[in-house]
């Protein structure tokens, strides 16, 4: 009840800052809008590219995730170690205990001070590590960021694991064949303002609005705040307002493994359909006893693979980061630079019956 | 147990000689950092490439600065035999309501004031529960720890504030001069200069020691025991705003998770400066070496490449060798004391 007034409040205040920025009116103290907050020291893609350079060898290349000892990571930081004993590189991984953003500076800080050549990083905040990335490049590094992004200045090249796009296509088409394209489904997400999350469920509910969808009928969203317990007692919920209910896709690890372990102990096991974005090793049994027909995801190894490629690509100047430019990422083959120094992985890997045992993360 | 205490205190001995004792102890505790402290810098600067150099000297002080400045009002705290275990809280609270308060339009000025108001604010709420309601701080502050940073998400959410000009967020890491010596250090040097002087030159410093030996014994003696304790805990939530304000400009993001779980870090800087847990002993110089020490360490284990578990054991054992070695100087000596008194 009281939100709704501060709520008011607070986008007033805000539409108000953004007309005081529009008139350009900026009297006394240092307020939002008076000054432009820009780092000057982010430099874009400067110098020329040589895309027939050859890799150097022997590049010093670090891999920072937001957090070691962390599977996902570890497969990805993985996937860019074998790239980097490719490129004949030397491969190392840092990285704080705790995913938070003020220890990666300073293992960013340390990087810069051993001269690093190439800084691949998951940022655990967009704005709190572009200082230090910043000072890095100005020490000579190059940095490229996976999985997650800094803002484009603080960085070279950002490896995007998938578009939003191309994930809501890929969890529509996964769940529409396991349904036989006809009946109700049900989203169970992560927290209501997860900004991926929200995301991806928008362009589900446009791709639905297809017409060879046609005949899928979306009727709610759950929310189990990533937390086992919370999606488990969802999906719980979900399957008992809605009787008839055919699929459910839940589009993050947490809550397709939660939900998974509820339909394999309840009478609606390979009844009702589930997919999702999941883990192959948090899924395998759920696959194998006939629960879950297919999931998705990408491959983080493939992922740090790429990263470790870009950034020796920076390095040796085949690349700048500016759109347009092309690289060979080795057994991924070429990948072209986008808007904003972004490379797409690719779509999704899915798993299933047949290729869940060859993956290990 | 006050019998106990009582006979431990006074051995018969003059209390002159005892004092003595005490003092030069902890002089030599205090040595004993900086001889280790030395230590691991020459060894470091020896042995690990990229140490001794003016640029980590600036990124080693940037990473403990925060620590600094929320463990000055800590260490008079502990001496007093309290505890404050909410002031990454109260830095995270802080954080959240720059952020919300810069969105609304405030000029930065201002909100520096106001932040650093509402950690005094924050600090008064222990101070209140522990003075007037007389309940152990340690209880109120991890309800507090608890209860602020859950609030910070109430003002700002999972959401980062991040537009702040860069001209503040560069002037919170940029040095003085062309030199390595951050202003934010020199800031906490100066409120070090003050904490240091009104611990260790005042009257209401030495109560502080007073109190923490024995609470009822320095009511007794006239030293309001209440009072000095409510204006502790102001003063260490108004340092933990004044840390969160560093924080937020440092890392460019006003975020409620800031600094979640630097207390863990802040006692034990402060534990490791030679400070007792149960108060009545420690200095200020302890403690800053402390800070210092344990900064270094950590700075030169990952400059060495040591992987953050192992980095963490280190830090943890050096905690506990703070505790457990004075304790046995103290035990042997006491054994020694009673056994030469027996004999």
């Amino acid at each position: 009840m009281s939100t709704q007034p501060k709520r008011t409040l607070r986008l007033g205040l805000i539409a108000a800052t953004m007309a005081t920025v529009l008139v350009g009116a900026a009297c006394g103290g240092t307020t939002r809008g008076s000054e432009d907050n820009a780092n000057p020291s982010g430099n874009q893609a400067t110098g020329q590219a040589n895309p027939d350079a050859p890799l150097v060898e022997g590049l010093d290349v670090a891999f920072l995730p937001k957090q070691v000892n962390n599977p996902y990571f570890t497969v990805a930081d993985g996937g860019g170690k074998s790239a980097t004993e490719e490129f004949k590189g030397k491969y190392k991984e840092v990285g704080p205990s705790e995913a938070s953003a003020s220890s990666q500076v300073s293992y960013i800080n340390t990087l810069s001070q051993q001269q690093t050549d190439v800084i691949a990083t998951s940022a655990n905040d967009p704005n709190a590590i572009c200082g230090a990335l910043n000072s890095a490049r100005q020490a000579g590094a190059k940095v490229v960021t996976f999985d997650s992004d800094t803002k484009p200045e603080c960085r070279d090249v950002f490896v995007n694991q998938a578009t939003a796009e191309g994930i809501a296509e890929n969890q529509v088409k996964l769940i529409s064949e396991q349904i036989g394209g006809a009946g109700k489904i049900a989203i169970l997400s992560a927290t209501p303002n997860a900004t991926n999350q929200n995301a991806w469920i928008e362009l589900m509910r446009a791709e639905l609005k297809k017409p060879e969808h046609g005949k899928i009928e979306l009727v709610t969203v759950a929310y189990g705040n990533d937390e086992d317990q919370k999606s488990f007692q969802e999906t719980q919920g979900l399957l008992r307002s809605y009787p008839d209910l055919k699929g459910i896709v839940s589009p993050t690890t947490v809550g397709v493994a939660a939900a998974a372990r509820y339909l394999s102990g309840s009478e609606y096991k390979g009844k009702v359909a589930l997919t999702g974005l999941g883990t192959p090793n948090q899924m395998r049994e759920f696959v194998k006893d006939g629960t879950v027909k297919a999931f998705a995801l990408w491959n983080p190894a493939d992922l740090g693979y790429l990263a470790a490629y870009a950034g020796a690509a920076l390095a040796s100047g085949q690349i700048t980061g500016a759109e347009g430019e092309k690289f060979k990422a080795g057994k991924l083959g070429e990948y072209t630079i986008g808007k904003d120094g972004v490379v797409v992985l690719g779509p999704p890997t899915v798993f299933d019956q047949g290729n869940i045992d060859q993956f290990d993360f | 147990m006050a019998r106990d205490t009582v006979a431990v205190d006074v051995p018969g001995a003059p209390a002159e000689p005892a004092a003595g004792v005490l003092r030069s102890a902890l002089v030599r505790w205090d040595t004993a950092l900086l001889v280790v402290l030395v230590a691991v810098v020459v060894i470091a600067g020896v042995l690990v490439e990229g140490f001794a150099s003016g640029r980590n000297l600036q990124f080693l002080l940037l990473d403990v600065i925060a620590i600094a400045l929320i463990a000055l009002p800590l260490t008079l705290i502990v001496i007093t035999g309290e505890i404050d275990l909410s002031v990454a809280s109260t830095l995270g609270l802080c954080s959240a309501a720059m952020g919300q308060l810069w969105v609304a339009g405030l000029p930065l000025e201002l909100i520096v004031v106001l932040v650093i108001g509402l950690g005094a604010v924050l600090g008064a709420v222990n101070a209140v529960f522990v003075t007037k309601f007389a309940l152990p701080s340690l209880a109120v502050t991890i309800g507090t720890l608890a209860a602020y940073r859950g609030l910070a998400f109430v003002v700002l959410g999972d959401q980062a504030v991040a537009d702040f000009p860069f001209r503040w967020t560069e002037a919170a890491s940029g040095t003085v001069g062309d030199g390595a010596v951050p202003w934010a250090a020199v800031i906490t040097a100066v409120l070090a200069i003050v904490f240091g002087v009104v611990l260790h030159a005042t009257p209401f410093g030495r109560s502080l020691y007073a109190m923490g030996n024995n609470a009822e014994a320095a009511t007794f003696a006239g030293i309001r025991v209440a009072r000095a304790k409510f204006w502790l805990f102001v003063a260490s939530g108004a340092v933990s705003g004044l840390a969160g304000v560093y924080w937020t400009l440092r890392f460019a993001s006003a975020r409620a998770d800031n600094a979640a779980g630097l207390e863990l870090a802040v006692v034990a800087a402060v534990l490791l400066g030679g400070v007792s847990i149960f108060g009545g002993r420690g200095t200020l110089l302890g403690v800053l070496l402390g800070v210092l020490l344990l900064g270094a360490v950590r700075n030169a284990l990952q400059l060495a490449d040591v992987a953050a578990d192992t980095l963490n054991v280190v830090t943890g054992g050096l905690l506990i060798a703070s505790v457990v070695v004075p304790n046995v100087i103290t035990l042997t000596r006491a054994l020694w004391r009673r056994r030469s008194r027996t004999a």
